[in-house]
């Protein structure tokens, strides 16, 4: 059997989103098969289907020559194909034995802990994977609590192993130990499927590839005849989309400088490595990534909402130990990029959430009393100056479109008269009227003088709005460049790892 | 608009009630082999019928609507606060002895200084153990707030029981509270006090606090999204503690008002009923003041009609329970309500996965 | 009465042992249900119905074990229902709780008056045996307190045993103890994690409801409303301290139960009386707080979980 796996025409809809369009995927028997894409592309619903947690609206997978179809992931494993997910899927009290057998346990009423192990250690001798079965999983680095799930497949005799962006949370020397493992994996003839979004490794790691976009397989290449820079360009696309008309960008002092700025998560791993940037007036700097290098947590911490290490440096004043709410007074506003959860009480009225930051201040309220008078009034003039639809300012916010839910967020943020305005995935999820709305407000802004931090995943946005342009990935600021002779090339690469070759 | 918003809101309680007045009917049907809607007549009837057992009635509401405003404030905030029969005690317990200890003091300093003092300490036993030790340590308000609840009655039986508070004889019950710190009768011959008006200052003041304060902003933010109040720059650990003591206050202030309106004394019993009753009364009134009001009298109603019930019908009050129960149970399953009317309108069972997160 | 024969005093060690069984039977009930994800605060209801159940059973059969019986499987029922609400509709736990509790304090109360009115329960109802055993009997000290205990309290010692055996060395008890703390791993490992949590909360309604028939056919032979008197309470209590483990749990028990014995036996200066009724309460905060070592819930507990197919 040559192939292994065989996606034939595969598609699936979320609602009015077309997560998978007509997707063909071969994977040959022994080989190191990545896919690459960008977030939004369809790898992970791909892989959900072929495990069996979703089901496909159409088309058909043929796995080891028999059609595939799986009711859940426990078919699924039974069948031979066992998936590493990029959130682990372990149990940190349990011990690495009990984790591994979980499901699939030696048969029997007792749980025969002897027998688990003996055939874990078989196991990890067989592929070279050390671990000690009796260890707690919680105590374990992350590097080991991915061999855990490793080893949790082929203790389920997986012939095909899947990887779901294996990397995103490895230390670099980690990432080697992966790599020497998945080598010797391909030796004894176990096929890989490698899913990722970052250049090199795909480079490195695999034989063929398949690039997705938009939830269509593009093209399937063999990774020795291509190059990074093909690959980066079909990764990205050449669509063009709105192009918004700016002026030169007319620079005042810096509003925001930030210093050696790191985050570490509890957990340890470092989030934000050493990060030095500054935002002038009248000047948008955006932020480019795909999405989990860092950039959430780098915003979080300028505004105080996680602690960092290093200066952050607002209008000439240090504020990285002033609270949250002193940072919006400084002249922050901020537009959180998961609107529902965080940017909105969605049980509260659009009033309510339009003073969501300044209902303590006069004229909101007067001695810990409100004053719904003023808070209608400002309400009122907002919704009418972006336009939310319905115009109620007593509407509850849960019950407004998308689209309008982020227009209250706006006004609300827009209004506050701010130095500095940090939007991050500020058109995520609206239409196109919509978009074109909130991009000319924001050039609005910065042609009045103030700054603009833009951190988004869509690339056109960045090259249409910002001015400047700085790549994030694994932590880091890869390179900022100017906008004005900035190409999609260019970015994808940095936004893939790629450093900018040295002269 | 109001009207319709308004009637959402209602809809889900009175679906609740009208399945469980049937399943309780069908139990009198068959146990007491009575017709059940003369067992409601008498129930009704027991509760609102005449001037006497509507006093009685509104009597046992007073408590039932100052605690109901404590949970219901607690709730709001997203805290569970079950312990709110303890708070009332603590109290009880501080109105009694200011009440009958502090002498020659007029009644319009006497009363103020007791619900004032009563309200601090059922802040204090709800704000400062259970608060803080949910915002420090996570300690889940459920379990402390319970165990801050025995604590507190076992306290009073100390107390009572040969203890400091306990009047001369051999029966466990404190002194009585001297006059100036009784509560006016307001019907001859019930045990309706002005503690009604009380009740009803208190409604307000909760009202204005969580819909035209600052405060009451924060706490519902809170309540609604905790992720968003964080966000917004909001002291989110200062709201939780403050809410905590806020609900320990009314619970207290009610513990109060009882003492003060209709015991003038403290007895050594073990529970008043009263704190378990206002959970269910901020579940139904869905949090808002003037629900509570609303709730507490259905639920007072309930129980003083069942007594007249039980005298004319023979069936036991406890039937009264056995409703509410199923009440609550039939609100805790509104899940099953989206399921059908899901089914009603779209003829599938299942709801769509939601999808996608790449 | 000096403290050394206070403590000396065989029959104390005695009652600890029996008060700690309508503790120790629902909290190790409580413990599947918890392991499994589920806060189950319906334990009080659950045991007030099987104490009830119980007696009527006993008395209408005149077999004390046909009562027991009857009263696990009213148990079971009820907790059917529980699982129904808070694993398929996704109900919220500690409101469902409320419901059962004051549902059961007004059902068993009413049946009670409607079927055996003022006079209450048949006075020559059985009730399960006291059992002596032979061995231990002759041993001094120890036989009086381990021996001529109600079966009810054997059985609950094998139960600990049975149970501790269950959640920790078997296969099914590490499918249950994965559910509680990660649903969506167990999900992935193909688990059904609905039919689990019905488990748990099953047997933790079976366990109750042998709690609430102690009460009723083992101590006494008699029901009385409210005879369980917030024991439900204490024994999740007791289950948090005992770290959501059967031996733990019921460890905990004891230091409760023997807080209740020693209390009784302390008659005269009702200010020890109440303040060592108070301690396990101020304990169990301790306990919450972090005083003592964290004691750690089961990480998915409380959480009601959508399965993704």
């Amino acid at each position: 059997m040559e192939y292994i796996l065989r996606v034939k025409g595969i598609s699936k809809r979320f609602g009015n989103i077309q997560a998978n369009d007509n997707v063909c995927l071969d994977v040959k028997k022994g080989e190191v098969h990545a896919i690459l894409g960008e977030n939004g592309a369809g790898k992970s619903t791909l892989m959900n289907i072929i495990y069996g947690l979703y089901t496909p609206d159409s088309g058909e997978i043929y796995f080891e020559g028999q059609k595939l179809e799986v009711k859940g992931p426990h078919e699924a494993i039974e069948k031979g194909i066992g998936m590493v997910h990029q959130h682990f899927m372990l149990i940190p009290v349990f011990t690495v034995a009990e984790n591994i057998v979980l499901g699939f346990e030696p048969k029997g009423f007792r749980f025969n802990v002897q027998e688990a192990e003996k055939k874990i250690l078989e196991i990890s001798k067989k592929y070279n994977l050390e671990i000690d079965p009796k260890a707690k999983v919680g105590d374990l680095s992350v590097g080991m609590q991915q061999r855990v799930e490793i080893l949790k497949a082929f203790y389920r005799d997986a012939r095909l192993l899947i990887l779901d962006e294996p990397t995103a949370m490895l230390t670099p020397q980690e990432t080697r130990e992966l790599f020497k493992i998945i080598n010797n994996l391909k030796a004894q003839g176990i096929s890989i499927l490698f899913i990722s979004h970052k250049l090199d490794e795909v480079m490195e790691i695999s034989d063929r590839v398949t690039v997705m976009r938009r939830g269509k397989t593009i093209k399937t290449l063999n990774t020795k005849e291509t190059s990074e820079q093909e690959l980066a360009n079909l990764m990205v696309g050449r669509e063009v989309k709105l192009v918004v008309e700016k002026n030169k960008p007319r620079l005042g002092e810096t509003v925001l400088k930030v210093e050696n700025l790191s985050v570490k998560l509890k957990n340890g791993v470092e989030k934000v490595k050493d990060v030095s940037f500054e935002v002038r007036r009248g000047e948008i700097l955006g932020i480019a990534g795909v999405d989990g290098n860092g950039q959430n947590e780098l915003v979080e911490a300028i505004v105080g909402l996680i602690s960092s290490t290093g200066r952050i440096i607002f209008n000439g004043q240090e504020i990285q130990n002033l609270p949250t709410r002193k940072r919006y007074e400084k002249g922050i506003a901020y537009i959180p990029a998961d609107r529902q959860q965080d940017g909105l009480v969605l049980n509260f009225t659009v009033a309510e959430n339009i003073v969501l930051k300044r209902y303590y201040k006069k004229p909101y309220s007067n001695r810990g009393f409100l004053n719904y008078k003023a808070i209608i009034s400002e309400a009122d003039k907002l919704i009418h100056e972006f336009d939310v639809r319905p115009p109620d300012y007593k509407l509850f916010a849960k019950n407004l479109s998308g689209g309008n839910q982020q227009k209250v967020i706006l006004a609300r943020e827009f209004s506050s008269s701010p130095d500095l305005l940090i939007a991050v995935q500020p058109t995520r999820g609206m239409d196109v009227g919509a978009i074109e709305y909130i991009h000319r407000k924001l050039i609005e802004l910065r042609d009045s003088g103030k700054a603009i931090l833009l951190v988004s995943l869509e690339l056109d946005e960045i090259l249409n709005l910002s001015d400047r342009i700085a790549v994030m990935y694994s932590g880091e600021i890869m390179d900022i460049i100017d906008s004005k002779n900035a190409t999609r090339e260019q970015i994808g690469l940095l936004m893939i790892g790629k450093k900018k070759k040295e002269a | 608009m109001m009207v319709k918003k308004v009637l959402q809101s209602i809809l889900m309680p009175l679906i609740a009630i009208f399945i469980s007045m049937i399943v309780g009917g069908i139990v009198i049907l068959i146990t007491a082999k009575q017709n059940p809607i003369y067992a409601y007549i008498a129930l009704f009837s027991g509760a609102y019928g005449n001037l006497m057992n509507f006093a009685t009635t509104l009597t046992n509401a007073i408590p039932l609507i100052i605690t109901g405003l404590g949970v219901a404030i607690a709730f709001s905030s997203g805290l569970f606060n079950i312990g709110a029969e303890g708070q009332f005690w603590i109290g009880a317990i501080v109105a009694t002895y200011l009440g009958y200890q502090i002498k020659g003091l007029p009644w319009f300093l006497h009363i103020p200084l007791i619900i004032v003092c009563a309200m601090i300490a059922g802040a204090l036993w709800g704000g400062l153990v259970p608060g803080l030790a949910k915002v420090y340590t996570g300690a889940h308000e459920v379990i402390t707030t319970m165990m801050m609840s025995y604590i507190a009655i076992y306290f009073s039986h100390y107390l009572l029981e040969g203890g400091p508070m306990m009047d001369k004889g051999t029966i466990p019950q404190s002194p009585v509270i001297q006059n100036s710190a009784k509560l006016s009768t307001l019907v001859p011959n019930t045990q309706l006090s002005s503690g009604l008006f009380i009740a009803i200052l208190a409604v307000v003041v909760v009202y204005i606090l969580m819909y035209k304060t600052t405060l009451g902003y924060e706490l519902r933010a809170v309540g609604f999204n905790i992720k968003a109040a964080k966000y917004a720059g909001m002291n989110v650990a200062q709201k939780l503690v403050l809410a905590m003591g806020l609900s320990g206050a009314f619970a207290g202030l009610a513990g109060a008002v009882q003492i003060m309106g209709v015991q003038y004394r403290l007895y050594d019993s073990f529970t008043s009923g009263y704190g378990y009753t206002a959970i269910v009364v901020a579940l139904l009134a869905n949090n808002n003041p003037i629900g509570v009001v609303i709730a507490a009298l259905f639920l007072a109603g309930l129980s003083t009609g069942a007594q007249e019930m039980q005298m004319q019908t023979n069936i036991s009050g406890q039937l009264a329970d056995v409703v509410v129960g199923l009440i609550i149970f039939f609100i805790a399953i509104e899940e099953l309500y989206r399921i059908i009317m899901e089914k009603i309108r779209t003829g599938k069972t299942k709801l769509q996965p939601v999808g996608g997160q790449e | 009465m000096n403290i050394l024969s206070i403590f000396t005093n065989p029959y104390l060690w005695a009652s600890t042992i029996a008060m700690a069984v309508p503790l120790a039977l629902p909290a190790i009930g409580g413990t599947f249900s918890e392991r499994a994800g589920v806060v189950n605060i319906s334990m009080e209801g659950i045991m007030l119905i099987s104490a009830f159940v119980s007696v009527a059973f006993s008395a209408y059969f005149h077999n004390a074990w046909l009562g027991l019986l009857a009263g696990v499987i009213s148990g079971i029922l009820v907790a059917y229902v529980f699982a129904w609400a808070a694993a398929k509709m996704y109900a919220n736990q500690i409101v469902l709780g409320m419901a059962f509790n004051i549902f059961a304090s007004g059902i068993t109360a009413y049946l009670f008056n409607a079927i055996y009115g003022p006079e209450g329960t048949p006075f020559d109802t059985p009730k399960l045996p006291d059992v002596r055993i032979p061995a231990i009997d002759k041993i001094p000290v120890i036989g009086q307190i381990l021996s001529g205990q109600n079966v009810m309290v054997y059985i609950m010692f094998v139960l600990i045993i049975l149970s501790q055996w269950f959640l920790f060395k078997t296969t099914i008890g590490l499918r249950l103890r994965a559910v509680g703390e990660n649903p969506e791993a167990a999900e992935t490992a193909g688990i059904d994690v609905v039919k689990m949590k019905y488990l748990g909360i099953i047997l933790g309604g079976a366990f109750s409801a042998l709690g609430g028939a102690y009460l009723s056919i083992g101590v006494l032979n008699s029901f009385s409303p409210e005879m369980s008197s917030g024991r439900g309470y204490i024994a999740l209590a007791a289950m948090i301290f005992g770290k959501w483990t059967p031996v733990g749990s019921f460890l905990a028990s004891l230091l409760f139960g023997f807080a209740t014995a020693l209390s009784y036996t302390l008659q005269e200066s009702s200010i020890s009386k109440n303040i060592i009724m108070m301690l396990p309460y101020i304990v169990t905060i301790l306990a919450l707080i972090g005083i003592g070592g964290k004691s750690v819930a089961p990480a998915a507990d409380g959480i009601p979980y959508r399965p993704k197919k």
